[in-house]
């Protein structure tokens, strides 16, 4: 999910006999089950992976604030704003969990900023769309928490420790974030027909995005196959999308929603819903920097953080005049 | 271009009686900030009575690499395990 244009650098997966001394050791510790820690000795193409891709999940967290803050002032009553400010903060927390671990890599939190604010690091493709009414609060958190949740499961097992650790965390924290979206989808297919129409209507502009999140059919892929290998991915893209199906459309059918999907239809067979073609096209496009909001994101994120600079300077000076002080009275 | 925050490691004791345990790190300015900010990131939930917040420049750690070497005298010494002794049924209390 956050592995977008993450690269491992293999071209091909590499025999256990080509394999130098050292990387067999390595792959013999994970293929064991013994998690990798900052200072273990690492192929440097497992490193890069898990530089790009843990900062790519923690740059989506950052920028996954902006969608919902963009409602904190309108929410319907007092408990519902201090709810989201809740969920907000949690994210606020769960990008310092990844970039904290990103950084045990050996990367400063300057240049991960930087690279995302160049355009040359990615979030997820699904920050990059409008919230245009309230029910999207409800929409986000039952279904883009929702998604992220079945993603990270799996990741908190695994191999590098403390991007597994950092998941234990954001998993706990997670949960109530989508049962805050779906009780928010609760309370508006439960009120007026307009406030239904509402969540409808929210229902309709989410389905497809989020199932755009677990990205595309990564089969024939050679750096999903590498991150296999090292147990970074622990199942294909298109296992987790159909996982997310799988349990959504009951939750939706509760609501008394529609999803839109003429062609959903669960298939006693496979004991699975079968689902329409998702629009790779609109993905790509967006992940390129197309989508409604990419240039907003980046822009708001850019400024917040060089608007600030004063702010962390003063900190800094501040810290190094108490220093001084003290080291003058010692 | 500013300078950079230290890195701060961050321990919690989650109750009375229990040890602080290691939760993660940030970056803050001075220890001051430094626990503000655990306190934020780290304790939403009630996960605290104590916080401690060190600077991780000062944590001195045992390589990885020194393992073997490192442990190595305690793999041999197995009767400082209490089940090394088998004691008589009968006896009480050992």
């Amino acid at each position: 999910m956050y592995a977008q244009m993450v690269e491992t650098g293999t071209q091909k997966l590499r025999a256990v006999a080509d394999m130098s001394a050292q990387e067999r050791a390595f792959q013999e510790r994970i293929d064991a089950g013994i998690k990798i820690e900052p200072k273990d000795w690492m192929p440097e193409g497992y490193r890069k992976t898990l530089i790009r891709q843990i900062s790519q999940h923690a740059h989506s967290e950052i920028v996954g604030q902006l969608p919902e803050g963009n409602w904190v002032t309108r929410a319907p009553n007092l408990e519902r704003k201090a709810i989201l400010l809740a969920k907000i903060q949690d994210e606020a927390g769960h990008g310092l969990y990844l970039y904290s671990a990103a950084e045990t890599l050996g990367v400063s939190r300057d240049d991960l900023l930087a690279a995302l604010h160049s355009g040359k690091a990615k979030y997820s493709s699904i920050f990059n769309y409008p919230t245009i009414n309230w029910a999207d609060m409800g929409a986000i958190g039952w279904l883009v928490d929702g998604s992220a949740i079945i993603n990270q499961i799996p990741l908190c097992r695994c191999s590098y420790g403390p991007y597994a650790r950092a998941m234990v965390r954001v998993c706990k924290e997670e949960s109530f974030h989508a049962r805050q979206g779906y009780d928010i989808m609760l309370a508006l297919c439960r009120g007026t027909p307009e406030q239904k129409q509402m969540a409808q209507d929210s229902l309709n502009r989410w389905w497809w995005p989020a199932l755009m999140m677990f990205g595309p059919s990564d089969i024939d892929s050679v750096n999903s196959a590498q991150s296999a290998q090292w147990r970074i991915k622990l199942h294909s893209n298109d296992e987790l999308r159909q996982r997310m199906v799988d349990q959504t459309v009951p939750q939706a059918e509760h609501l008394g929603l529609t999803v839109p999907d003429p062609a959903l239809r669960w298939n006693e067979e496979t004991g699975h819903y079968e689902f329409g073609e998702i629009d790779w096209a609109e993905f790509h496009n967006v992940l390129k920097g197309n989508g409604p909001c990419n240039r907003e994101r980046l822009r708001t994120r850019a400024e917040a953080y060089e608007d600030g600079a004063w702010f962390r300077d003063a900190l800094v000076a501040h810290a190094d005049k108490r220093d001084a002080a003290r080291h003058r009275a010692a | 271009m500013s300078k950079e925050w230290p890195l701060w490691e961050v321990f919690i004791r989650s109750q009375h009686g229990l040890a602080h345990k290691h939760v993660g790190s940030l970056h803050a300015p001075d220890g001051e900030m430094a626990i503000n900010n655990a306190r934020d990131v780290y304790t939403r939930r009630n996960e605290g009575v104590g916080i401690w917040v060190v600077r991780a420049s000062e944590i001195v750690s045992s390589s990885p690499g020194d393992k073997a070497a490192l442990f190595d005298p305690s793999n041999s010494k197995v009767y400082r395990h209490p089940t090394f002794f088998p004691m008589p049924e009968e006896v009480k209390n050992l």
